[in-house]
C-alpha cells in the first residue's frame, strides 16, 4: 500500500512542485499518473521510494513512513524505473548490468545468475545477454533499465513515462507485459502522457496538475471528461471525440478505446435493426 | 546527496551595476581576489578578505545565491580543516585554510554569478582568442547545469537500484562512483556528439573573421573595478609582507589542550608568521 498524506515538496530553489498531495493506491493496483509537462509527476513518484522526502505531510510504503527508511531499503519492495535508460545503464554487458541491483541487495551469485536469466528472458532480452548495453537500440535500452528493476521482484513497480521513444509493436508488447505482471498481483504504476496507450490498458487514471491532483477515477471517467482532460494539457483519445460526436445517435459517452466502440456500435445497429455488416 | 550547490555558480539573470559592468573587468576583480587569498595564510586576513566580498554580493542582487554555493561547498571546507588539523597543522592554520576556500570560491562564484555565459564569450573573443576556444569555453560554461542535472538523474536511478554511495571501505566508496561516473561521461560525449552535429550543419567555422554585434568597451566604472582590484592586490601582497598579523593561535592552545584556558594573553601576542 503506497499513502500519500498532504504532500507538499519545495525543491532546494523554493519551487514548490506538489501543492497538497493526497492519494493511497493499494496492493494489486494499476494506475496511470498522467498530467501536464511539469505538473509535478515524477516528483511525486520520487517520494515513493524516498529519494525525495516530502516538506510537509508524509509518505508511508506499507505502513512505514519513508523518512525512517533509506532508499535501499524502500527499494526493496518499490521498484522505480527511470524515464531515460541512459541515465542509468553503465555496465559492460547486459547481464552485468541487470544483475547489478541484486548484487547491491546482497543476493547469493546463485541466485543472481537465475534471476537474471529469467528476467532476460521475459523481457526477450536473452541473445544480447553478453552485448554491451551501449550498443542496443533505443527501445531495447529501455526495456535493459525495465530489466534491471524488475529482476529483484519488487512488489510495487512504478515506471516513469515507459511508452517514449518506443515503436507502436514495443508499445503494445509493454501494455500486455505491464498487465501480466499486474495480474501477477504486483501494484504497478505507471507515469505517462500516452493517452492512446491509457485508454487501451484501462487503468486507473490520477490526473495531475501544477502539483495538484485534479482527478481521480476509471481511465474511462477520467479520460472522457473534456473540462479535467483539458486541465491538465492533454488530449482526449480519438474515439472519445468520436463517441461524443455521435452522441446524438445513441453513442455512449465514455468511450475511449477502439475495442469497447467496436462493440457499442454494433449493439447500436443491432438495436436498430439494420442488418449487420458481414 | 544534492548537488544543488553547483545552482550557486550559475549565471542569474538580474539587473544588477554588477552584471552590467564588463566581463574583463569583474574578471580582474575575481582574479585580484583569488591571488590574495593565495597571499595569506592569516585566518583574520582571510577573514576580512572574504568580509570585503559580501557587500559586492549584495551589489549585484545575488547574496542568496552566494550563501548556497558558500553552503555548498561547506562540506569541502570541513574535510579542508579536519585534513590539516589531524595532520598537526594547529586549529587557527586549519582554520585559515577553510576560509581560504570560502575566499576562492566566492571570488569565482561572484564572477559565474553576474557574468553571462554571452558576456564570457564576448570578452575572450575581444581579447582576440580565437572563436572555436572561446566557443568551447562558453559552451563547457553554460553546459554544467545540464550535466548537474544529468548526474542528480544518475545518482537517483543507482540509489534506486540499491547502491549506497557512503557504504564500504574507501576503495569500496570509490568504486561505488563508477555507476554514476559512466553514464555521466556516456551522456556528455553523446550530447557533445549532436551538439557537434548541429554545429556543423549551421555551418560552423565558415568565415574566418566574424565580427560581433555588441563591442564591449571599458567604461568609468569599470576602470575603477579595476583599479579598486589592483589596489587590493597591492595592499595584500604589502601587507602580508610588511605586518606580522594578529593571529587566532590562542585557538591552537585551546585546541591542543596543552595549556588549556590559562593564556588570555595568546590573544594579543604577536606570533611569528
Ligand atoms: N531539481 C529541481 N529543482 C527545481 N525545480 C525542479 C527540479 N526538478 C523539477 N523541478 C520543477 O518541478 C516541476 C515538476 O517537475 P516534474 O515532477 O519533473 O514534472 P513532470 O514529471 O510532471 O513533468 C517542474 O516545474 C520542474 O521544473
Ligand atoms: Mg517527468
Amino acid at each position: 500500500m503506497i499513502e500519500v498524506e498532504g504532500l507538499v515538496f519545495r525543491y532546494p530553489n523554493g519551487f514548490e512542485a506538489l501543492r497538497g498531495v493526497d492519494l493511497r493506491i493499494g496492493d494489486g493496483e494499476f494506475v496511470a499518473i498522467m498530467g501536464e509537462n511539469g505538473a509535478g509527476k515524477t516528483t511525486l513518484v520520487k517520494h515513493f521510494n524516498g529519494l525525495l522526502k516530502p516538506t510537509l505531510g508524509r509518505v508511508l510504503i506499507d505502513g512505514v513512513d519513508t523518512r525512517d527508511a533509506s532508499v535501499a531499503e524502500l527499494a526493496r519492495s518499490v521498484g522505480l524505473v527511470f524515464q531515460n535508460p541512459d541515465r542509468q545503464l553503465f555496465s559492460e554487458t547486459v547481464r552485468e548490468e541487470v544483475a547489478f541491483a541484486l548484487r547491491n541487495f546482497g543476493f547469493s551469485e546463485e541466485i543472481v545468475s537465475k534471476r537474471v536469466e529469467r528476467i532476460l528472458g521475459m523481457l526477450d532480452l536473452s541473445e544480447y545477454a553478453d552485448t554491451s548495453p551501449f550498443l542496443l537500440s533505443g527501445g531495447e535500452r529501455k526495456r535493459v533499465a525495465l530489466a534491471s528493476v524488475l529482476v529483484w521482484d519488487p512488489k510495487h513497480v512504478i515506471l516513469d513515462e515507459p511508452t517514449i521513444g518506443q515503436d507502436h509493436l514495443q508499445k503494445e508488447r509493454l501494455r500486455d507485459f505491464i498487465m501480466q505482471i499486474n495480474d501477477q498481483g504486483k501494484t504497478v504504476v505507471i507515469v505517462t502522457h500516452d493517452v492512446e496507450f491509457v485508454a487501451e490498458a484501462k487503468p486507473r487514471v490520477v490526473l495531475m496538475s501544477k502539483g495538484e491532483i485534479v482527478g481521480d477515477g476509471r481511465a474511462e471517467e477520467v479520460l472522457s471528461d473534456r473540462d479535467l482532460v483539458d486541465r491538465a494539457s492533454l488530449i482526449r483519445p480519438q474515439i472519445s471525440e468520436l463517441a461524443d460526436s455521435l452522441s446524438d445517435k445513441g453513442l455512449p459517452r465514455g468511450l475511449i478505446d477502439a475495442y469497447s466502440a467496436r462493440s457499442a456500435i454494433l449493439r447500436l445497429l443491432r438495436e436498430r435493426h439494420v442488418p449487420e455488416l458481414p | 546527496m544534492s548537488l544543488s550547490f553547483l545552482e550557486g555558480l550559475r549565471f542569474a539573470r538580474v539587473d544588477s551595476p554588477l552584471h552590467r559592468a564588463d566581463p574583463r573587468a569583474k574578471f580582474a576583480m575575481a582574479l585580484s581576489f583569488f591571488a590574495s587569498s593565495l597571499i595569506f595564510t592569516n585566518a583574520l586576513a582571510l577573514l576580512a578578505l572574504f568580509a570585503l566580498q559580501i557587500p559586492i554580493a549584495l551589489m549585484g542582487r545575488i547574496a542568496r545565491r552566494w550563501a548556497r554555493s558558500l553552503r555548498g561547498g561547506a562540506f569541502l571546507a570541513i574535510l579542508i580543516f579536519l585534513m590539516n588539523f589531524l595532520t598537526g597543522q594547529g586549529a587557527s592554520f586549519s582554520i585559515a585554510m577553510s576560509l581560504r576556500f570560502f575566499c576562492l570560491l566566492s571570488s569565482f562564484s561572484i564572477f559565474f554569478l553576474t557574468t553571462s555565459p554571452d558576456d564570457l564569450g564576448l570578452a575572450l573573443e575581444q581579447c582576440k582568442i580565437p572563436y572555436a576556444i572561446s566557443f568551447t569555453f562558453t559552451t563547457a560554461v553554460r553546459l554544467v547545469p545540464t550535466m548537474a542535472m544529468d548526474a542528480q538523474e544518475i545518482i537517483d536511478a543507482q540509489r534506486s537500484r540499491g547502491l549506497e554511495l557512503e557504504r564500504g571501505k574507501l576503495l569500496r566508496r570509490v568504486r561505488n562512483y563508477i555507476p554514476i561516473l559512466v553514464p555521466l561521461i556516456v551522456c556528455a560525449i553523446r550530447r557533445s556528439l549532436e551538439m557537434a552535429e548541429a554545429l556543423e550543419s549551421r555551418a560552423f567555422g565558415a568565415s574566418e573573421r566574424r565580427t560581433s554585434l555588441i563591442a564591449l568597451r571599458m567604461g568609468a566604472g569599470d576602470f575603477a573595478i579595476v583599479a579598486l582590484s589592483i589596489a587590493l592586490l597591492a595592499s595584500s601582497i604589502y601587507i602580508s609582507r610588511s605586518f606580522q598579523m594578529p593571529s587566532l593561535e590562542a585557538l591552537d592552545s585551546l585546541l591542543s589542550f596543552k595549556w588549556g584556558f590559562a593564556q588570555p594573553a595568546a590573544l594579543g601576542r604577536i606570533p611569528k608568521a
